[in-house]
């Protein structure tokens, strides 16, 4: 595998973990809002998950953009130019989403203005994060290489990027709706988990036909990715297939006790089915950052660097593995904490 | 407005904007630190409610920090894409480290803040260990890539631009990084601590009862101490910094003094104004001999003046009174932390007089004096390397967007910037009037 290789599927494994993770984070905040105050506590169980979490989901937010900057500088130098006014967007509601997760807290005054703010940006910031996807698959950036900018209008009116934007919104409720479902299991809230089971029944599907109109409805710049993805069926059959299998599991009996469901193995296999498909995406995607201006091999970074780069990931990685595991037994499994009234 | 112009502005703000908050998250975790330490060892209670309460504040803090900080990382993208195009060649690797040193502080940030109560003592001191260096480790990882701005180190570069044989540790190493990401952090510990102390300060002004103005006393006076003792290293380590601009960056330490001709026995140019016109500094003291004798120890060293470079590479003459703002409010302020603490061994410790009014007065300013410094202190840095992005490798005109819808996202940021400053004063108020430093007293003695 050559260097550029290596780096790239780096920086996927770090965008599927992000699109995991930030799925599930802005989900909650959505679902926050719109289960505030509910009989079945199932906003209550949002927000507990939400709040020591958020913070350390925004750091992943960071290390993208910090590794896409050190991998391929050359990427950074054409997405900084072209993406000014959307990242700038997502910035600012990031901005006020942030603060007022930390001031809804210290203030209870805050929380009301809090759950609207970080529902409605659980909704924003995704779809113009989800945005890079089309504008990376060509025909929205004009000019040479020396003077590039976004096509906004042409963007805007292209169905490609509302689609786009409606997978993204439906699989980040889907998966936050599975994950708090498994959530509110571990908290032993029934009652929350068939709400939030039932969203993802309905969900589910709605994925799937998004996904498939999004391809259907592909712009016609875009032809060379459809062809590209016809030549990696294989990973969307066996993606398809763990959809079938998540999906039925949410029927299944539950181990040794009445009720139905197993929320922890529909949420497992389900990253795997988006696991599977972003392996298809990526490999189509190849060789291109950007078609058709900027391969991953013209983007790369100096080899001394990237080998620096990826030493110091495993380091990196060594030191906060205890981290992450103290981290997870407080919040995501301790009792005390996900059992308080 | 011209595009660089308005990118430098709009950067500027941003970073301006972010540094208050950066600084007091680095400077507000070791107090935390160090009032839980005195806690364990003393059994004072009051140090554990300094604790909690300083805590409450840099978690309130953290709420701007996080996202403003976020906003710097990717605007450095958005606004600089040339630059960012080497960095990512050379310098990316601090800012791949910076991440960890962030995740770090936010893991246990969330740990300390939301857990508290579930975990045994000792480990709460761990976590707010971790927040604190966390804090620390990301902004001396972060100045890492300014001083390689600065002094860069660690690659060559073809006249095309192509860049070849990249040493990435080089380049983290580069020749003022130490120098500075010590002045960093130091003068960071000092903000913090002044920050308290003025706060204290404050509340002492007003009558308060025995056990409260007990309370403030303790908050004052180890605030004091760590202040002074952090102004007092912040001036060795300036004094260093500056012997490294001689060495690396001369035409910035002769903007720094208005130094025009290269001379041996330079003098030391205090206060004043570089005038344009005559090119020289006016309404200035001048000490004989100083400024060669500071340069490097001796007063025959030779310092070289503008007129050595060429004009077009001068960096602006403001930056001489950025440069004296900096270190003549430092120097103000290590005397002021002195002074407090003199009086008050002298007559508060063994006569239990109050403080007088006029000395509480000057620690309330303190704080915001300190943030002033710290910001001059980095608009001289960022200015006075001008007009040079990378010094002699880039200039800010080449690493500059050209993307010319920045006017309108200005606009909408320095919104946002004025939102959150409000929005952070007001909730910090209201929090504190709602649980007055009493309601923690009784918690604790009932």
């Amino acid at each position: 595998m050559s260097e550029e290789v290596l780096a790239i599927l780096m920086m996927w494994s770090f965008i599927f973990i992000y699109s995991i993770f930030g799925s599930i984070d802005f989900g909650a905040g959505f679902w926050a809002m719109v289960y505030n105050n509910h009989k079945t506590m199932a906003g209550t169980i949002a927000n507990r998950f939400l709040s020591p979490t958020w913070e350390v989901t925004n750091v992943f937010l960071v290390l993208l953009v910090v590794a896409f900057v050190g991998f391929f500088p050359k990427g950074a130098y054409t997405l900084g130019t072209v993406m000014l006014v959307p990242i700038s967007l997502i910035l600012f509601f990031l901005a006020i989403r942030s603060a007022f997760m930390v001031f809804s807290y210290s203030v209870q005054g805050y929380r009301k203005t809090m759950f609207f703010i970080s529902g409605i940006s659980g909704v924003l910031i995704p779809s113009l994060l989800i945005a890079v996807l089309p504008i990376s698959q060509g025909g929205f950036i004009s000019g040479d290489v020396s003077n590039q900018s976004l096509l906004i209008a042409k963007l805007f009116t292209s169905p490609t990027l509302y689609l786009y934007v409606l997978f993204g919104l439906t699989s980040e409720l889907f998966l936050s709706a599975l994950f708090l479902a498994d959530y509110s299991r571990v908290s032993n809230n029934e009652k929350a988990y068939s709400l939030y089971r039932s969203n993802a029944i309905l969900l589910g599907p709605l994925t799937l036909l998004s996904a498939l109109f999004t391809l259907l409805f592909m712009a016609p710049e875009a032809s060379w990715l459809v062809d590209n993805l016809m030549g990696q069926k294989i990973w969307f059959i066996l993606s398809l297939l763990a959809f079938c299998i998540a999906y039925a599991s949410l029927w299944w009996p539950k181990q040794n006790r009445p009720g139905i469901g197993r929320p922890r193995f529909t949420l497992l296999v389900t990253v795997l089915q988006y696991g599977l498909a972003s392996v298809g995406y990526g490999l189509a995607h190849l060789p291109y950052i950007v078609y058709p201006d900027l391969t991953i091999y013209e983007a790369f970074t100096a080899k001394e660097t990237f080998y620096s780069l990826m030493i110091m990931y495993i380091v990196g990685l060594a030191i906060l593995t205890p981290g992450f595991y103290i981290f997870w037994r407080l919040f995501l499994k301790d009792k005390r904490y996900l059992q308080q009234e | 407005m011209d595009t660089v112009i308005l990118a430098r502005a709009f950067f500027g703000t941003s970073l301006g904007f972010h540094i208050i908050f950066a600084t007091l998250g680095v400077g507000l975790p070791l107090m935390i630190v160090i009032a839980e330490i005195i806690h364990q060892i003393k059994g004072d209670n009051d140090y554990s409610i300094m604790a909690k309460r300083w805590t409450k504040a840099f978690a309130v803090l953290l709420g701007v920090a996080i996202p403003s900080g976020t906003i710097v990382g990717v605007q450095l993208s958005l606004l600089w894409p040339g630059f960012m195009e080497i960095v990512g060649k050379v310098i990316s690797l601090p800012f791949q480290i910076e991440i960890f040193a962030f995740f770090i502080e936010a893991l246990f940030m969330s740990i300390y803040v939301y857990a508290a109560d579930r975990l045994p003592r000792y480990f709460r001191l761990i976590s707010v260990f971790f927040v604190a260096f966390g804090a620390v480790a990301s902004g001396i990882l972060i100045t890492a890539v300014n001083t390689w701005m600065n002094t860069p180190d660690g690659f060559k570069i073809k006249p095309d631009g192509t860049i070849y044989d990249v040493q990435p540790w080089d380049a983290f190493f580069n020749p003022s990084f130490v120098s500075s990401a010590f002045h960093v952090a130091v003068t960071a510990y000092m903000t913090g601590a002044f920050a308290i102390a003025s706060v204290a300060a404050f509340k002492l002004l007003k009558k308060r009862s025995d056990r409260e103005r007990a309370y403030h006393l303790k908050g004052l006076f180890l605030s004091l101490t760590v202040a002074f003792l952090m102004s007092f290293i912040s001036a060795l380590s300036g004094h260093h910094s500056a012997q490294i601009l001689h060495q690396y960056a001369p035409e910035k330490l002769a903007a720094a003094e208005g130094l025009f001709e290269t001379q041996r026995y330079a003098p030391l140019a205090i206060g004043g104004y570089t005038d344009p016109k005559t090119e020289e500094v006016k309404y200035g003291i001048e000490i004989p001999w100083a400024l060669s004798w500071l340069a490097a120890g001796k007063f025959d060293t030779e310092v070289k003046g503008l007129y050595e470079f060429p004009r077009e590479t001068w960096p602006p003459f403001y930056v001489h009174t950025l440069f004296n703002l900096m270190v003549g409010l430092g120097t103000l302020l290590l005397g002021l932390a002195a002074i407090a603490l003199l009086y008050w061994w002298f007559f508060v410790k063994k006569r239990g007089r109050p403080f007088p009014k006029w000395l509480l007065w000057f620690l309330v300013l303190s704080g915001p004096m300190s943030m002033l410094c710290i910001e001059f202190g980095w608009v001289f840095s960022c200015s006075g390397r001008q007009p040079w992005t990378i010094y002699r490798v880039q200039t800010t005109a080449e690493a500059a967007t050209k993307n010319e819808d920045l006017g309108v996202l200005f606009l909408l940021f320095l919104f946002l910037y004025a939102l959150l400053s409000v929005l952070t004063i007001l909730i910090l108020t209201a929090y504190f009037k709602r649980n007055p430093v009493s309601k923690d007293m009784d918690k604790i003695s009932g």
